[in-house]
This record gives structure tokens, C-alpha cells and sequence, in this order.
């Protein structure tokens, strides 16, 4: 994606940054849920969805500067996040769930 | 100027969090408040170009420490509930102020100029065996304090071995057993590249078994790894191995050294550094690994003191 003198073409660059804002939008948006839902369940939902999916994009809006083994290692801890984000979702909307149907 | 906001924003963060988790009324959300901290502090420590400590603060400090904090809390709620009345909070700030006062004096202190270690830590960088500076300082010119490090560590296991009360029989899902499943053959992968790394860049024995260490736990709170517990003489062995095999090694190092040398403790044949730091790292990793393991999950002293005071003394 980079040319011979270094820089990033405008095309590149224009995307590159859309991905990064959607990306931050999603972050936000997930950080105000988590904020403001009144549940366990809805916060977990507002801040696991968002954040799973606003990483990815600011994953893939960073790839635009780096070689591909970096983009590799970018995308693999992209999955990792993904992966660890839904499981501890799963494990923690479990707790609260049990905690709730004792009470 | 980005990045100067993005520091600011940063010692902002960690006051902010230090201050919220001594002073939150409940001793859990105080904790969720420290591993944040810890993770900033991560962060506060590689925007210092000092990648190594980064990775022992997110590993030990954040992850470890949390752990700890977490199994703590979870015996000590069956008694009272853990709400904390003013005065209370406020006596940790007291001492912490007394420490900051003391540090602050210390780097009064300081003399202006640069240190001359760098330039001589560089200089015998070629005599270490490693190439990394850290490393080197760690386990070859300053490998005396690693080793009573390894010792505090050993005694800090015995120690809570003796006051630990019998760990609560807790429910495993199987969806968080399959993940730590899935989790454990890539933390010991990583654990070995962090061990193999720390010759040439930040890594090391520490990192790679509170690494190690971490997915031990997971599993074990999964009641995996049966095996792995104090009554195990493996695990004893392994844990005491860390000690041991770096005295041992210094042993072989003083065997080796050419009659015409000065013998000095501690100190590796510059040839055969490599493989002597490789050797003691890899049982320190093994042997913080399961201390650490067994420091979080804990396990109720197994009724034979005498056993373990023994092991102690092998030390």
C-alpha cells in the first residue's frame, strides 16, 4: 500500500482513516452503553459488541502502514480479542444470570 | 504535541485511578481499580522505553496481583462483608504519603549527570553471553540479586503455604473450560518465546512464568492440572529448582574458572555464559511459574510442616 517515496496514497490514506473513526465511533458508543444501560446484560452486550468490532476496524485502518507480517500479527490479535471478548461476555452474563435467579 | 497529550492524559489516568482505588468503599471495585492502574502503568512504562518493566507490570502487576487480590477478597467475604468505613480508607493514603516522601527525597538525590553504569553495562555487554542489557544485568553482573529475588519468592510461597485456609470448592462452566483449553498450548508457546527472547530483547525468566503462571491458574480454577499442588514432590522440586540450579550453576561456574583467575561468586566463564543464563532462566521460569500458581490458587497446607520446612532449607 505504500509507494516508493513512503507515503501513503490519498486513496489509502482517506480510507485508512474512515476505518480509524469508525472504529473510535464504536468504541465510544460502547464505552457510553456501558455507561449508561441499566442492566448487566445490555452493558455487556453495548461494551463486548462494540468493542469487538470497533478494534477490528481500527485493526484493519492500521493496516494500511504496516508490512504484511505486522498485518498478520495485527489480525491475529484482533482474533484473540475477539475471542477472549465474547468468552468472558458469555462467562460473566452467566454469573449475573445465576446471581439473578437466586435473588 | 500528540503525544505530550497523550502522556498528559496518561499520568492524569493513573492518579486518577490510584486515588479511586484506595478510596473506593468496596474492596472489589478497589481491586477492578488496580488492575486498571496496573495496565496504565504498563502503558506509562513502555512510553518510558522501558519495554521490560511493561511487560513485567502487565503480567505481575496488573494480572498476578489482581488474581491475588481477587482469591483474597473471594475467602475473606465469607466472614464480613467487604465495605470499608473512612477512616480505614484513609490509613492506606497515610502510609503511601509517607512512601512518596521518602521516594521523592531519594530522587532528590539523584546526581544531575548521567550514570556511568550504561556506558560500563555496554562496555561488558560482550563478556555477558547475551545481548539484550537488561538481561545481562540481571543475570550475569548483578545475578546476586536475581538469585535472592528467586529466595524472597520461595519464602513468600512458604509463608502463605502456612496461613492459607482451604480453597472454596467453586463451579466450573464448560464453556470457560474449553477456552482455557484452547488458551494453554499458545501461553506456553508464548511463554517460551518471552524465556528465549529476553538473550536479545525484553522477555526473560520473570515475564515468561508469571505468563506461564497465568494460564496455570486459569486452568486450575477450571480444575484442570490436578497434579499441581504443594503435596506433589515434582512441583516441590521444580518450585526449590530455581534456587537451586542457579547456585548450582554458580558452583560449576567457580569449578570452571581457569586456575590463573581471580574466583569470583556468581560470576559465568564469559564462553559458556550463554548457556549457563539459558540453563538458570529456564528453571527460574519454571520455578516462578509454579510459585506464583500456587501463591494465587493456594491450596490448604497439607498436614507435614516438617516436609515443607525442609524444602525451605534446601534453598
Amino acid at each position: 500500500m505504500i509507494d516508493s517515496t513512503g507515503q501513503l496514497s490519498t486513496l489509502s490514506t482517506v480510507l485508512s482513516s474512515l476505518l480509524l473513526m469508525v472504529g473510535l465511533f464504536f468504541f465510544i458508543a460502547g464505552s457510553i452503553g456501558m455507561l449508561r444501560f441499566p442492566d448487566s446484560f445490555s452493558r455487556l452486550h453495548a461494551v463486548t459488541k462494540a468493542d469487538s468490532l470497533g478494534l477490528g476496524s481500527i485493526v484493519a485502518g492500521l493496516m494500511f502502514y504496516g508490512e504484511l507480517w505486522q498485518n498478520l500479527l495485527l489480525l491475529l490479535i484482533w482474533l484473540l480479542v475477539l475471542a477472549s471478548g465474547s468468552v468472558s461476555c458469555q462467562l460473566l452474563a452467566r454469573f449475573a444470570k445465576a446471581r439473578q435467579d437466586k435473588t | 504535541m500528540s503525544l505530550l497529550l497523550f502522556d498528559a492524559i496518561l499520568c492524569l489516568l493513573l492518579l486518577v485511578l490510584a486515588l479511586a482505588s484506595m478510596l473506593s468503599r468496596q474492596l472489589a471495585h478497589a481491586v477492578i481499580l488496580y488492575i486498571a492502574f496496573g495496565l496504565m502503568m504498563a502503558l506509562a512504562w513502555a512510553r518510558l522505553a522501558a519495554p521490560d518493566l511493561a511487560l513485567a507490570e502487565a503480567a505481575i502487576g496488573a494480572g498476578l496481583t489482581g488474581a491475588l487480590c481477587f482469591s483474597a477478597l473471594a475467602r475473606q467475604q465469607l466472614h464480613h462483608p467487604a465495605v470499608l468505613s473512612w477512616p480505614k480508607r484513609l490509613w492506606p493514603a497515610v502510609f503511601v504519603l509517607l512512601m512518596l516522601g521518602g521516594v521523592l527525597a531519594a530522587l532528590l538525590q539523584l546526581p544531575p549527570t548521567a550514570s556511568p553504569l550504561v556506558v560500563m553495562t555496554q562496555a561488558e555487554l560482550g563478556n555477558s553471553g547475551v545481548s539484550h542489557p537488561v538481561t545481562a544485568v540481571l543475570l550475569n553482573f548483578r545475578s546476586w540479586d536475581t538469585l535472592l529475588e528467586l529466595v524472597v519468592l520461595l519464602l513468600a510461597l512458604l509463608g502463605a503455604l502456612q496461613v492459607a485456609p482451604a480453597a472454596k470448592p467453586t463451579t466450573s462452566w464448560p464453556l470457560s473450560l474449553s477456552w482455557s483449553r484452547l488458551l494453554a498450548p499458545m501461553v506456553i508457546l508464548l511463554a517460551g518465546y518471552l524465556l528465549w527472547a529476553g538473550a536479545s530483547q525484553p522477555g526473560g525468566a520473570f515475564q515468561a512464568g508469571a505468563l506461564l503462571a497465568a494460564g496455570a491458574v486459569v486452568l486450575r480454577l477450571n480444575h484442570q492440572l490436578n497434579w499441581l499442588g504443594w503435596s506433589n514432590f515434582w512441583i516441590r522440586l521444580l518450585i526449590v529448582s530455581g534456587v537451586l540450579v542457579f547456585v548450582l550453576a554458580a558452583l560449576l561456574a567457580v569449578l570452571l574458572t581457569p586456575d590463573n583467575a581471580d574466583v569470583i561468586w556468581l560470576r559465568w566463564p564469559p564462553q559458556l555464559a550463554g548457556s549457563f543464563i539459558l540453563l538458570v532462566e529456564l528453571f527460574a521460569t519454571l520455578a516462578i511459574a509454579l510459585t506464583l500458581t500456587l501463591l494465587v490458587v493456594g491450596e490448604p497446607a497439607a498436614a507435614e510442616p516438617t516436609q515443607q520446612k525442609s524444602g525451605g532449607e534446601d534453598a
